[in-house]
């Protein structure tokens, strides 16, 4: 199970939150412009590396908060947590 | 190939078995094929054979960056079945399943299929109209599936816990007699053994680390044992396909997580049929072994690691045993997890890519083990003649544009 450090909660445990996908995602200002390859290319396409992925989380039962995970998909390790908003920090591995 | 018979079984008897030969060379990958497949497991393998019997190409390479049989063919629990909801889901999953009624046969090799029928249970009043709605419309699609009532699920399962003390009681369950389990690692040598007969090399230890481009079109693949030509590429690397995508230039709707799954120590036969439950969420079998194989949903969070939390193999124990009392005090032995690619509709992607001479099969997400035989057979008739099949024509990458999604969730019978 990871341990997921809440930024405002601090260190708790997986079963607290769920897991919202890809972060940094942007809606696009104006979807009634884009053709149909960019919509579905915004709806359904995702990132999926295989390493660093930064991804959004939420603390279902605790502050209910979202929050962003920068982790590794190789080793399930964190390596940052960030807030809404803000850019992923650059981090060793 | 030497075939295996009964004679033959009898005839190496008398060297004490030393003497069998091996099932599959393991040759020098060529500068050239005519067709590469990139993943050599139960899908990559069935490709290959259905390439080389159905189409006679024969200048086929699997590339396989572990060892054969080593991803999800031999990670899965095992079940078949073909009760799917939508028309393009059943005629896929029907056709894959009347394959695998003759497999052993055709490959010559024991894969065990047992036709030992598949329960999917309902648990509350939207499960009931689902199941019964499924039942119907595969009966419609000329599949052996009906409801059955919680007295009737009680007679052909009679260790499952059918009283109303449980939480969310079973209110009946959709059967399909003609589903069952297959031994999945048989799967993947069968189709090996079978392939490499007919000239197909099958190359381990061979990662693909890139993918040549020419004018539009693929023209190989660099790997770690160098580069191999071809002008026709099947990629079937499973939870792997994104990254592979990624080398060609394209990005696909997938996202990989882990899928895990386990099993008890062994015990005498208790349990000859299949039983899944999609709103508790936990389905088992039993091996011939005799050992109980455990399933359950994905992990929630991207993951390329073949492993998961734990919490989600305790979420699976404790419907287990609310659905099976009696397997309260058994012991489990052994858990693992594979990398599985989940699309958003709960279907696979099978046809072309936007890279000329670039095909893809992948998306199979948490139940691709059931359609391994008819999605090789698709796949190899997509290669063969640079068009999909009409079969798997509905399961362009093109849908997600389009937006004729084949929506299989909780339809699926199982939750994703």
């Amino acid at each position: 199970m990871l341990q997921i450090d809440c930024p405002w909660c601090g260190p708790r445990e997986e079963v607290e939150f769920h897991c919202g996908g890809q972060a940094h995602l942007v809606r696009p200002a104006d979807p009634e412009a884009l053709s149909d390859a960019q919509w579905a290319d915004y709806l359904f396409m995702r990132d999926n590396p295989k390493g660093r992925f930064a991804e959004r989380w939420v603390h279902s039962a605790g502050c209910r908060r979202w929050f962003n995970v920068l982790r590794d998909t190789r080793t399930h390790r964190i390596l940052a947590v960030y807030r809404m908003g803000e850019q992923p920090p650059e981090v060793q591995s | 190939m030497q075939r295996y018979s009964a004679w033959a079984l009898a005839r190496n008897a008398l060297s004490n078995h030393r003497n069998w030969p091996r099932q599959w060379r393991s040759p020098e990958p060529k500068r050239h094929y005519d067709v590469i497949i990139v993943g050599a497991g139960g899908h990559g393998l069935a490709t290959a054979y259905y390439l080389a019997r159905n189409h006679g190409i024969n200048n086929v390479a699997v590339l396989e960056k572990g060892w054969l049989g080593g991803g999800n063919v031999g990670r899965n629990t095992t079940i078949v079945r073909s009760n799917y909801l939508l028309d393009e889901s059943a005629a896929l999953y029907e056709h894959a399943l009347k394959l695998w009624e003759t497999l052993s046969r055709d490959l010559n090799y024991n894969v065990m299929y047992s036709p030992r029928g598949v329960l999917n249970l309902a648990h509350n009043l939207s499960d009931v109209r689902a199941g019964r709605r499924r039942a119907e419309s595969n009966r419609l699609n000329g599949i052996d599936s009906h409801w059955l009532e919680p007295e009737e699920v009680k007679k052909l399962c009679p260790i499952l816990n059918t009283s109303n003390s449980l939480r969310y009681p079973v209110l009946g369950s959709t059967f399909q007699p003609r589903g069952g389990t297959a031994r999945h690692d048989a799967v993947a040598w069968g189709y090996a053994r079978a392939a490499d007969a007919l000239g197909v090399d099958i190359i381990q230890n061979c990662e693909v680390t890139s993918i040549r481009r020419e004018s539009g079109a693929v023209s190989g693949v660099e790997t770690t044992r160098g580069f191999i030509g071809a002008n026709k590429v099947g990629l079937v690397a499973a939870g792997h396909s994104s990254v592979l995508a990624e080398m060609a230039g394209f990005r696909l709707p997938l996202q990989s997580h882990s899928l895990q799954a386990l099993v008890s120590e062994p015990v005498k036969p208790v349990l000859d049929t299949v039983v899944m439950s999609g709103a508790i969420h936990v389905y088992v079998s039993q091996s011939d072994k005799g050992d109980l194989v455990i399933g359950a949903g994905i992990d929630s969070y991207n993951s390329y690691a073949q492993r998961g939390s734990f919490q989600v193999i305790e979420g699976q124990m404790a419907a287990l045993t609310e659905l099976f009392p009696i397997f309260a005090r058994l012991r489990m032995v052994r858990t693992w997890g594979g990398v599985v690619d989940v699309s958003p509709d709960a279907s696979p992607i099978i046809g072309k890519t936007p890279l000329g001479g670039l095909f893809i099969n992948c998306g199979w997400g948490t139940g691709g083990f059931k359609a391994t035989p008819g999605s090789g057979w698709v796949f190899a008739w997509t290669i063969a003649n640079g068009e999909p099949h009409a079969i798997n024509a509905p399961f362009s990458l093109e849908r997600f544009t389009t937006g004729a999604l084949i929506d299989e969730h909780g339809a699926a019978a199982v939750a994703h």
